[in-house]
């Protein structure tokens, strides 16, 4: 075990920051070739028909209408899907959501396009619309995909102990349901592809802004029939995914490919916001009802979890999505007797799928609401409630699974929130300061459920009284990679040049999280060289092994693990070849420290690193080797939610600290503090940014933003009313780490992208609550929410206020 | 119809034929194939495609040809001089002030007109000046750090 560090854990200047700053970062859409279409999509204004008629008469000979793309041109399967295979390219049966294409025109003239678009005819025969979940399986129902005979997606139960005696050995029981909106990723750069012909090999290369190049990869050759092999996927730089580049990039690039295979010339395809907006999937929403019961100490006895997630027109990652909520609803607390079922449906609505957090940030809120609800009823302090329940070292699941052979830091990580933030002491204070709650505020307020904020009073408040301070806490643990949802294994390809530079490649992929920078970390630091000598390639399908996509903050865990498996092979070898060379016993141990290898028992014996790799060149040493990084086992029992869901886990603690203005209904968030257990931090910078990022995020999706729809269609298209944070919106943000060992990972670093988003928002509607003495259900925390206790929309797609 | 245009990009003198409802945007990823400025929304709320044009911070997407005859712009692109990064590129990359990079250009522009205006700008400044440009990666904290430090004479 190496004991100091030359780079881990250091700040690390990006490596890619040089080009990024410049603008000569290649995005997908500052790629362009000389002859190349577009394409531009044909969609129906409804959210569900039977197509009968598509009419292209009075465009298809328009001079600019090179062709048209339909499912006719899809010489494999029309019909795809990462998991479940329910999503067309392009419509020829059906529309159940307004996102749906029917056809793609390919010309020169974008804009033109565009016009023309909007000429084409259909006959349709409309059907009912679906936009409530808790009707998907009625019996009268609306059935979105006939072919499934149910509108369900997913079920998945969880059994552990005996529920009724859990809660007939309870003191208190408390139910409540809670809420979570839908929201958009909100990545800046929108989609963008381009599909190359290549001719001599009758291949297909596709370039574009894809989260995982070799999901795109196998999408695209299932539609094209091709092997995999023809299908080239190249990743350009990406402006942004928080895992929103994937289905929709798939789909996207298979309907390029198909037009570029037909033309015989390179298609681009470039969403604008809107359509953004409108045809990709976005995170579930979430309808949560929990009942838990509990001792008069405190300790939870038992809870039953129901879970209805909206996962809209199609299957997408709903039923990974859910899988990782199932296993994690109960939050981080010993829970002897659990009951949960956790449903997805299909609707009408715009589709569902991967978002950053991956169905924890919605458990996460009920269940942390639940905790402080516990902890008031009892008179104890949040803290209080959760050292009672939280789960520690040899602990058991909610999924039977047994903590253990690692740091379980859930403790510590709460007990360092804590301290950071003179927890206790604060949230009574604000406490006591909400009962001696001011009469006219009293008056409309109490903290029953069904008043509202509202001020009715016609006495004048100065503005000031109405500021209420409070603090809040939520606590999390978090599976990292894949779990028993899929294939744990990713790649690495690093090979040494003579000189001592080096490429460094993984199968996947930079999404601008700062993998790349990680790995040559990783990898300088095995070797004993600077992040400088390390030239980090693209990623192309073509010359790294499919590694599995790059979510579930799996990166620097798995990637990172092939990485350092990699550069250890050439470290390897070079030290048996300079044991030769220099005549050493094979036991002896050499030193790869900046930029030199030595010897530990003679330093005599010194060469720097690029003469090491010119001599092992000429003796004919392989420098270049792939890791390979395969994920530890994991077991799952589907009929009882079962089993090892996740092989090892990290653990975080937020505290949030707010300001509400009772009269505007505007929370402020005046500080986040951030404690994370990510294993071992491998970039400081990097893994601060990541904090930053995801405080942020989580604290939009906790106040802000929302994508409404009506009848399906999306209100919220641009960003006039998506509101995602801006550099105003957000107070302080301190990022804590407290690293635990783990066997798993480049030493022990496992994740941390996800787990700094999924507490935010639970963190914050505590401090709310602590603020003003009401428990709010429903996020976002908007400011009708906290003045009205309802949700403002206007009516149809209408723009403006309430009607 | 065409219309000429005589215009500064980056200390270069430009004149172009072009149609008068070309954006600005248009302009420079199209036909000048400055591709650092992006487009993010196209209805002036991202911020992704800001330039400064004759001092202040606009989004491109808003500017139309006609609006940039005789006017200075400059662009991402010249903020490196002679191979050397501007102060505020370097300290961009020693915050970490970068993530995905898709707002980065933007965000330089808008802090660059700041700092060329106000060399010493309070962070309530520098957070207003930037209040218009989206970043979804950074949660701004590194990027407002990196401003701060970039105080002073900037050109």
């Amino acid at each position: 075990m190496k004991k100091t560090f030359n780079l881990v854990g250091k700040p690390v200047i990006r490596q890619d920051g040089y080009s990024k700053v410049t603008g000569k970062a290649r995005f997908a859409d500052d790629i362009n070739y000389p002859d190349q279409l577009f394409g531009v999509m044909v969609r129906l204004p409804i959210a569900h028909a039977r197509i009968k008629k598509i009419d292209f008469s009075e465009i298809e000979n328009h001079p600019s209408v090179i062709t048209i793309c339909t499912a006719g041109d899809i010489s494999g399967s029309n019909i795809s899907g990462i998991i479940k295979q329910d999503q067309p390219v392009f419509c020829d049966q059906k529309i159940v959501t307004p996102g749906d294409v029917v056809a793609m025109l390919v010309g020169e003239d974008e804009e033109l396009l565009r016009q023309l678009a909007g000429k084409v005819k259909y006959e349709i025969e409309p059907l009912p619309a679906l936009t409530d979940p808790r009707k998907a399986l009625d019996s009268d129902a609306v059935l979105i995909h006939p072919e499934s005979k149910s509108n369900l997606i997913v079920h998945y139960p969880l059994r552990k102990g005996d529920i009724e005696r859990g809660f007939s050995q309870s003191d208190h029981i408390v139910e409540q349901t809670y809420t979570t909106q839908l929201i958009e990723h909100g990545y800046i750069e929108p989609e963008t592809v381009i599909a190359i012909p290549l001719a001599a090999d009758r291949s297909v290369k596709i370039i574009g802004s894809i989260q995982n190049p070799f999901t795109a990869r196998r999408i695209v050759a299932q539609a094209l029939d091709l092997p995999l092999t023809r299908v080239r996927v190249e990743q350009a730089e990406l402006g942004g995914s928080f895992g929103g580049k994937d289905d929709t990039m798939d789909i996207l690039s298979a309907r390029a490919a198909v037009a570029a295979l037909k033309t015989g010339r390179p298609v681009k395809i470039r969403y604008r916001r809107e359509e953004s907006v409108l045809e990709s999937y976005k995170r579930h929403p979430y309808i949560l009802h929990y009942k838990v019961g509990f001792s008069r100490e405190g300790k939870i006895k038992a809870m039953k979890i129901d879970i209805l997630a909206d996962g809209g027109a199609y299957a997408s990652m709903s039923p990974f999505v859910t899988w990782r909520s199932v296993a994690q609803a109960t939050g981080p607390y010993e829970v002897e007797n659990v009951c949960t079922d956790v449903r997805a449906v299909y609707t009408n609505n715009p589709y569902t799928g991967a978002m950053r957090g991956f169905g924890s940030p919605q458990p996460i809120f009920a269940q942390e609401s639940i905790m402080d609800e516990i902890a008031n009823q009892l008179g104890k302090t949040p803290d209080e409630i959760r050292w009672i329940n939280c789960l520690h070292s040899g602990s058991i699941t909610a999924t039977g699974q047994k903590l253990e052979k690692h740091d379980v830091n859930l403790i510590k990580v709460l007990d360092t929130a804590v301290q950071k933030t003179n927890f206790s002491r604060q949230w009574q204070a604000c406490k006591d300061k909400n009962k001696s709650i001011l009469p006219f505020i009293q008056k409309t307020h109490a903290s029953q459920a069904d008043k509202s904020l509202l001020l009715e009073s016609e006495d004048l408040v100065a503005p000031d009284l109405l500021l209420r301070k409070g603090i809040g806490l939520a606590l999390s643990y978090r599976g990292c990679s894949l779990g028993a949802e899929g294939i744990d294994a990713a790649a690495a390809y690093l090979s040494v040049q003579p000189d001592g530079s080096l490429y460094l490649v993984s199968g996947l992929a930079e999404n601008g999280q700062g993998m790349r920078t990680t790995f040559s970390i990783i990898a300088a630091e095995t070797l004993g060289l600077s992040v400088e000598d390390i030239h980090y390639l693209e990623l192309d399908t073509g010359i790294v092994p499919d590694s599995g996509p790059t979510v579930a903050s799996r990166s620097t865990l798995m990637g990172g693990g092939a990485v350092k498996i990699a550069a250890e092979i050439v470290r390897d070898r070079l030290q048996k070849f300079l044991c030769d060379f220099w005549k050493l016993n094979k036991q002896d141990v050499l030193c790869f420290e900046k930029n030199k290898v030595f010897s530990e028992s003679d330093p005599q014996k010194t060469l720097r690193f690029s003469e090491v790799c010119q001599l092992a060149y000429r003796k004919g040493v392989c420098l270049a080797a792939i890791g390979w990084y395969p994920g530890p086992k994991v077991d799952w029992d589907e009929s009882v939610g079962q089993g090892a869901a996740y092989f090892t886990y990290v653990y975080g603690c937020q505290v949030a600290e707010v300001t509400v203005n009772l009269g505007t209904g505007e929370v402020y968030v005046d500080r986040v503090v951030a404690v994370h257990d990510p294993g071992k931090v491998i970039n400081l910078l990097g893994a601060q940014g990541q904090v930053y990022g995801g405080v942020t995020q989580g604290a939009g999706y906790g106040l802000w933003e929302e994508i409404s729809s009506a009848d399906g269609f999306i209100r919220e298209l641009n960003f006039d009313q998506i509101f995602i944070p801006t550099s105003k919106d957000v107070g302080e943000i301190v990022p804590v780490f407290v690293e635990g060992d783990d066997q798993h990972g480049p030493w022990g670093a496992k994740s941390l992208g996800e787990p700094t988003l999924e507490l935010t928002a639970a963190a914050i509607a505590n401090a709310v609550r602590n603020a003003v003495g009401v428990r709010f259900f429903n996020l976002p925390l908007n400011l009708e929410e906290i003045v009205l206790k309802r949700k403002l929309k206007p009516g149809g797609l209408k723009r403006g206020s309430a009607v | 119809m065409t219309i000429e245009l005589n215009f500064t990009i980056n200390e270069k003198k430009i004149t172009l034929k072009t149609e008068p409802n070309r954006r600005l945007l248009d302009i420079l990823r199209q036909e000048l194939n400055l591709t650092g400025t992006k487009e993010g929304c196209a209805i002036g709320e991202c911020g992704a495609c800001t330039v400064v044009m004759n001092g202040k911070a606009v989004n491109s997407c808003l500017v139309l040809a006609p609006q940039i005859n005789g006017a200075e712009i400059l662009t991402v692109e010249g903020l490196e001089k002679d191979q050397r990064l501007h102060f505020l590129q370097e300290n961009f990359l020693k915050h970490g002030a970068v993530q995905c990079g898709f707002c980065t250009p933007g965000m330089l522009m808008s802090a660059y007109a700041l700092l060329s205006k106000n060399p010493n700008p309070t962070e309530a400044e520098v957070k207003e000046a930037i209040a218009g440009n989206l970043c979804r990666c950074t949660g701004y904290k590194q990027i407002i750090d990196a401003i701060l430090e970039t105080e002073g004479d900037i050109k």
